[in-house]
């Protein structure tokens, strides 16, 4: 009874030949599914069209630079922001129509710490706890375990201006999971944390996969999201450009070089003729480093240059294959370098 | 809540497992009794925020009594022939008035509050809407309480005998706390609709002014213009007030009595969802 199942009964047979998907995938199989998501400030389109759709037990990587949509788009799907356009479903709940029960789902931890700056850790975890539906002795218990996991326990009872940044993105992450979700969202969590802050962080996320958690976070950082997520979505100016595995990212992109720094920068020209000569293509040189860069269809190729250079008793101080970079990923995909990823991370004064 | 691992798990990775539930299985939207207990959470946080910032209740603490021995030296020998006379008036009159600036801070602080990261932990977790805004104003409470208390230690202190003895103070100094609470709610929308702090303070005072003064708090009404007595009659505060003169100088409970807590109610009637629905979309 396929006619049945039609929207209305003027379709025209053409319509009801496509391929019916659903099937294949139930709703409550995704933590995440969103199709065409619009938000739009004034007149501009915060959020374009962006369909999303994170399978459960995954790290989804949603990848941009500064304004590009991430943070209202991870609104949007958390209730904190009504939706303008599309629908969204999480967990196979709807966001629109059923926000409390969304909220019964999901764990947020945005850019800025959402943790009340009056009050001690503790308070703040119990006072969360307490509105969680906890007992009070639930609640404080929870608070306890959660700040000696998150080694906070020394500065439970300090109030929240004395903590680090990296304390204060901690303490955050522990009220997302005084509930235990299911699925919880990370808005850029370690954006403005040192390098060891950051790597810590990274490890607690990995522990929250592992227990089973699914995590949707934003970053701007290329290596955190080749580093954590399964799959990777990039997101420029309101709208999804590419979306797949870091690998895949990364294959579209290209293939992978081969760098070779030479002992005898003299030889330099010699030494591009014979890669020339073992990969049929014409390697980019820095004769004055005595360094050659070579472009591989495959890995595997790297052998053969090396064995020429051996063969003609050229020496060699290094060499290395190198994938691309998610940063070489993202410029190819988002447009010219000289476009708003490089311009913004100018400005903060990072080193891309 | 069946499913919560034991408390002696220490794997930081237990501290995220993931509960399984079934979504359809959740309440929709959250009961009365949980919005209670939410309610109460919330006030509980205010009044930790109160304990370490004492300089916040200067306010109700100083104006009780600088404004009742202020009024009653200024006005007493004009409209009452003396300050003793003119004490039974001026203080409920002064009740009303500390009852509306107590509560005209709780618009101020909530606006300051929204601004906030915690508020968006509070916008994304299965909570009642209505918790966020309610819970400052029961912990408010306090405010309304020392201000009224003070109040009445001044007057008495400055000579003033109510008459209605102890049950009639206990009386007005109930109504006047329930007011400040009702009328809070005026403000508490204010906040959640102003842009900023400081324009629900510039609105606020707008508001709080004409209501205090265009009332019965200081001057017999029979001595204003007829199109004026409309307004000052019908004024909530005005309401309270006279209901306030009811209980402590005569320990009555009046029709006034039932007027003025049928105005605070209109008042919460209106302005609680006005609020709660503008707090709902605010960004």
């Amino acid at each position: 009874m396929t006619t049945s199942q039609s929207p209305g009964p003027q379709l025209s047979p053409r319509t009801d030949t496509r391929p019916d998907t659903r099937p294949d995938t139930q709703p409550g199989d995704l933590a995440v599914q969103a199709t065409g998501l619009v938000k739009t400030f004034g007149g501009h389109r915060a959020v374009d069209g962006v369909d999303l759709e994170v399978r459960r037990g995954e790290v989804f990587g949603v990848l941009g630079p500064n304004g590009a949509g991430k943070t209202t788009t991870l609104s949007m799907l958390a209730t904190l922001l009504p939706i303008d356009g599309g629908e969204a479903r999480i967990l196979g709940v709807d966001v629109r129509r059923e926000p409390h029960r969304v909220r019964q789902l999901i764990g947020l931890t945005g850019q800025y710490a959402s943790v009340d700056e009056r009050l001690t850790a503790t308070e703040n975890l119990r006072l969360f706890g307490r509105l969680l539906g906890m007992s009070r002795r639930e609640a404080r218990s929870r608070a306890v375990d959660l700040l000696e996991r998150f080694g906070l326990q020394e500065a439970a009872d300090r109030p929240l201006s004395g903590f680090s940044g990296g304390m204060r993105r901690r303490l955050d992450l522990a009220a997302s999971l005084l509930s235990r979700p299911p699925l919880i969202f990370l808005d850029e969590p370690t954006t403005g944390l040192d390098p060891r802050t950051r790597g810590q962080m990274w490890d607690t996320i990995r522990e929250l996969v592992a227990s089973g958690c699914t995590v949707l976070l934003t970053t701007q950082y290329l290596d955190e999201a080749d580093q954590l997520a399964d799959r990777i979505a990039v997101i420029d100016h309101g709208r999804k450009v590419a979306e797949g595995t870091p690998e895949e990212l990364k294959a579209a992109v290209g293939s992978s070089t081969l760098q070779v720094r030479l002992t005898d920068p003299a030889r330099t020209q010699e030494a591009a003729g014979l890669v020339a000569g073992a990969t049929g293509q014409a390697p980019t040189v820095t004769p004055e480093a005595g360094a050659l860069n070579v472009p591989l269809a495959q890995a595997d190729a790297a052998a053969d240059v090396l064995i020429a250079l051996r063969a003609a008793g050229v020496s060699i101080a290094s060499a290395t294959v190198a994938q691309p970079t998610l940063d070489e990923v993202f410029l190819t995909l988002t447009g010219a370098p000289t476009g708003a990823a490089a311009t913004d991370q100018h400005e903060n004064g990072e080193v891309a | 809540m069946t499913t919560l691992t034991t408390p002696t798990d220490t794997r930081p990775a237990a501290a995220g497992a993931a509960v399984v539930v079934d979504p359809a299985t959740l309440p929709a939207r959250p009961g009365l009794r949980d919005t209670l207990t939410q309610t109460l959470a919330l006030a509980g946080r205010s009044l930790i925020t109160m304990r370490r910032n004492p300089e916040q209740l200067v306010d109700v603490a100083i104006q009780p009594l600088l404004f009742t021995a202020m009024f009653a030296y200024l006005f007493g020998g004009a409209i009452a022939g003396g300050v003793s006379s003119y004490l039974p008036t001026l203080i409920p009159g002064i009740l009303g008035q500390t009852a509306l600036t107590a509560c005209m801070a709780t618009g101020i602080s909530l606006r300051d509050d929204m601004d906030k990261g915690v508020f968006d932990r509070f916008r994304s977790l299965p909570i009642a809407r209505i918790a966020p805004l309610a819970g400052p104003a029961v912990a408010d409470l306090v405010r309304y309480a020392i201000a009224a208390t003070l109040t009445v230690l001044t007057g008495l202190a400055m000579g003033y005998r109510p008459g209605g003895g102890l049950p009639g103070v206990v009386g007005g100094w109930l109504v006047v706390v329930a007011a400040g609470w009702s009328l809070s709610w005026i403000f508490t929308w204010l906040g959640t609709v102003a842009r900023s702090a400081q324009s629900v303070q510039g609105i606020s005072m707008m508001v709080m002014f004409p209501l205090t003064f265009l009332s019965n708090a200081f001057v017999p009404v029979d001595t204003l213009p007829s199109w004026l007595q409309h307004f000052v009659t019908w004024n909530p505060v005005s309401l309270v007030i006279a209901a306030v003169r009811d209980l402590l100088n005569d320990g009555q409970v009046t029709w006034h009595v039932g007027a003025a807590l049928l105005g605070c109610l209109v008042v919460v009637a209106i302005f609680a969802p006005l609020s709660v629905r503008s707090y709902a979309r605010k960004v």
